[in-house]
């Protein structure tokens, strides 16, 4: 790659913005250029600083532990979807490192704010929130809003600042009360979802981050930008995968993942719903959509914004959000597995009722169903008794689903032990086998034994059971692999977690490449944005050394081998009907060819040889 | 014949890319806060409406300014400012009843909206279609369905308090 951006402007502002909220003091430092150049920004850059800067063994939700928001040389940018920011921090769900995702309008308010970066660190004494706008930056109380949905939070914040242009992220009462799997929502209804970013930020005693920016993204290369950029949009114009995001949203998946007894039904013990009709894209568009919703910059509005069904109210809760009947945003497809197929519930009303309580209350709404579905699974196998819970916890419960949901955001009852997510209430509970996740974090809406490659992807994630580092059953339903058996998926995982990875660090949405924009399309956009001429080879290097980066802090943070697997069902139980009948995860055979495709050794550590080739020998 | 800017917020999803690739005709980088079009984000109601300068036919922030420093743009029928005439007064951006004549920071200049020379750059950009240039005879044809449909509204409302009013 040749480099003409030696000072870091152009796609990157080459600034982050450092906060200690014990202290109450901020600066503003540079980011060496070093670092841009070889992590592009985002994720991988967010990894370098977390690798740099905290020790892997600390405890998630200690004042200690560091809190990065990052985003990449294409946020806020007019490159399709360039809305991306990218949580990093030791995930408490996971011990891992985690990295969290999110689109809205936020990130590309803090790029316009002026920064790359945004690092937190240390714990306020009490309830505050983080104010900036441009270069002024001010730590303020947040004792009227804590204990406020997302919201009313973001509401009161743009009153209070009286900034209509004002973008919040903030957690609602699931962040405070520290459940661990809390997410930062942003623009009320995005969220950085997973591994419980959330309950970090509530240990920190941060509210909310209000920020206003009124700068702009500069770019090295314009006119070569602004092609590279139409390119793109003229290669994703009329791909039926975009028209379909837009037409049905994400949960269009439903229909393929359940034909292939791919779609995990009450706590993976089948693998189709035979109520998945009621849940999928074309229902959501049919009986419930208003409008489409779009991240900023994004050509595609997935976005589902839906108002529910008349008979809604039926299932009580005791907190109403404002506009409780108004529109609100999703269920995306995961959540709408997580809350409907997952629990065994298939009225989309109750769904829809949960999903919005999750994203007011600041929930996961994956790590959040697939935890009830595991307490479901435990209450009717007699483990979990009556005088434990305030109502039953059957499968296909709507009253329960909607209850709990709000019940875990409180802590409240039985909720406090949801809180802990599934692996530590089974282990609780004595019945490890009910936690369907890997590295602690609980699995999203693909069954491993109906793609076999998600399985592998599953098992090496970084960050834990996770669909966004390499999504198979594209490939696996195409017809060019078998989906049922290991053949071929490791060395298709390895190269494909390496392109999503680096993919990540650019600040744009994953969505694209299903939407008819490969890395091909974007990276001539990296090149012109930042005046750095990556190639498609630096591009995946980048992926690669990123994501050998984040195992090397996972190894140091304690994880081993051992935690590279699946849960016992996966692995021995079949399915006894559809399409992925008489089929278990054969891990045992991809996992070997994993390591040696990524050039670990046996037990999962990357080589010197390795280290050597990504420049990450001194580390 | 003269075109103008049709914008149907049904259609408009909140994406800003209007906004990105006006701020870039401004200013060189991508900067919403230096854009002349501005969506207007109703949450609540799911609804979007990307605004800007209506180049009015009777355009009061030309009737108002002392200096004569703005004009109609012979070619687009846009109303354009005059930059070596605005001497800053602001009288304008007060003028404007929908608030799309601004000022610059660093010059104090009036700035606006002059439809890129006849080819608006936030009408490429948009990816729905919910910004259109098009013949001034054909456009608004959602709107004049909108304001019938209310006006209609109106005199049946009105009719029959009327009628309440004649029997009491």
């Amino acid at each position: 790659m040749i480099d003409s951006n030696q000072n870091g402007v152009g796609g990157w502002t080459g600034k982050l913005l450092r906060v200690n909220l014990t202290r109450g003091t901020s600066e503003v430092e540079g980011i060496p250029h070093e670092w841009l150049h070889d992590y592009i920004g985002g994720r991988g850059l967010g990894a370098r600083y977390l690798y740099e800067e905290l020790d892997p063994t600390i405890d998630a939700l200690a004042s200690d532990n560091k809190l990065i928001f990052a985003t990449g040389p294409l946020t806020g940018t007019p490159v399709p979807c360039g809305a991306r920011y990218m949580v990093v921090t030791k995930g408490p769900l996971t011990g891992a490192i985690t990295t969290s995702n999110s689109g809205g309008h936020w990130g590309p308010e803090l790029k316009f704010a002026g920064y790359d970066l945004l690092i937190l660190e240390g714990a306020a004494a009490r309830p505050s929130y983080l104010y900036i706008y441009d270069d002024h930056v001010e730590i303020r109380d947040a004792s009227d809003y804590w204990g406020k949905g997302v919201s009313n939070t973001e509401d009161g914040l743009r009153e209070e600042l009286g900034l209509p242009g004002l973008r919040v992220a903030c957690i609602g009462p699931a962040g405070e009360n520290q459940v661990l799997y809390a997410c930062i929502m942003n623009d009320k209804h995005r969220a950085a979802g997973r591994s419980g970013v959330g309950a970090v930020m509530g240990s920190k005693n941060l509210k909310a981050i209000a920020v206003r920016g009124t700068g702009g993204v500069k770019i090295a290369d314009s006119p070569a930008f602004m092609k590279s950029v139409w390119d793109m949009r003229a290669g994703m114009e009329g791909n039926p995968g975009k028209q379909g995001f837009t037409d049905y949203g994400t949960a269009a998946t439903i229909d393929l993942t359940n034909a292939f007894g791919g779609l995990p039904t009450r706590n993976f013990q089948q693998g189709q719903f035979e109520e998945a009709e009621s849940l999928n894209g074309e229902t959501i568009r049919d009986t419930r959509l208003v409008a489409n919703k779009a991240c900023f910059a994004c050509t595609i509005a997935c976005g589902r914004v839906c108002r529910l069904g008349e008979h809604a109210d039926k299932y009580m809760v005791n907190m109403h959000p404002r506009n409780w009947k108004a529109a609100g945003e999703g269920p995306e497809y995961e959540a709408a597995w997580a809350l409907g197929a997952d629990c065994g519930v298939g009225d989309l009303d109750a769904v829809l009722k949960a999903n919005w309580l999750c994203n007011d209350l600041g929930l996961d709404p994956i790590s959040m169903g697939a935890t009830l579905a595991a307490a479901m699974e435990l209450y009717e196998t007699g483990v979990i008794t009556d005088d434990m819970v305030e109502m039953p916890l059957k499968f296909g419960s709507e009253e329960a689903l909607v209850r709990m949901v709000e019940a875990t955001a409180y802590r409240e009852g039985f909720g406090d032990e949801l809180a802990a997510g599934s692996r530590r209430m089974g282990e609780k509970f004595d019945n490890p086998d009910v936690f369907m996740g890997s590295k602690g974090q609980e699995f999203p809406a693909y069954d491993p034994r109906g793609f076999q490659g998600m399985g592998v992807a599953y098992a090496t994630c970084n960050r834990g059971g996770c669909h966004l580092r390499a999504w198979t059953p594209g490939i696996e339903s195409s017809g060019e692999y078998d989906p049922h058996t290991p053949d071929g998926k490791s060395e298709w995982v390895v190269p494909e977690q390496n392109k999503t990875t680096a993919h990540d660090n650019t600040g744009i949405c994953l969505f694209v490449a299903s939407a008819g924009a490969s890395p091909e399309a974007f990276v001539p956009c990296v090149a012109a944005a930042t005046g750095v001429n990556y190639t498609m080879d630096d591009f995946l290097k980048i992926g690669e050394r990123t994501w050998n980066l984040e195992r090397l802090w996972n190894l140091k943070a304690g994880l081993t081998k051992a935690d590279d697997t699946l849960p016992k069902r996966l692995l021995k139980e079949k399915h006894t009907d559809g399409p992925s009948a008489g089929v278990v995860v054969q891990l045992d055979k991809m996992l070997p060819i994993y390591y040696r495709e990524r050039g670990w050794d046996n037990e999962g550590v990357p080589s010197q040889e390795k280290l050597e080739e990504l420049g990450l020998a001194s580390l | 014949m003269s075109q103008m800017l049709e914008i149907v917020p049904q259609k408009c999803t909140g994406c800003m890319q209007c906004e990105l690739a006006c701020s870039f005709v401004q200013t060189g980088t991508f900067q919403p806060s230096q854009s002349f079009i501005r969506v207007n984000v109703f949450d609540e109601e799911a609804s979007y409406a990307p605004c800007t300068c209506l180049q009015c036919d009777e355009a009061w922030c030309m009737n108002v300014c002392p200096t004569n420093a703005i004009a109609t743009d012979p070619n687009t029928n846009a109303k354009v400012i005059i930059e070596s005439l605005c001497v800053g007064c602001h009288l304008c951006t007060i003028a404007c009843p929908f608030g799309t004549v601004f000022t610059l920071p660093e010059t104090h200049k009036a700035a606006k909206c002059d439809l890129c020379y006849g080819n608006p750059a936030c009408v490429t950009a948009c990816p729905t279609d919910a910004i259109e240039f098009v013949d001034a005879d054909s456009a608004g044809g959602w709107f004049d369905d909108w304001a019938e449909k209310v006006h209609s509204n109106y005199v049946e409302a009105a009719g029959a308090e009327q009628n309440q009013l004649s029997q009491e």
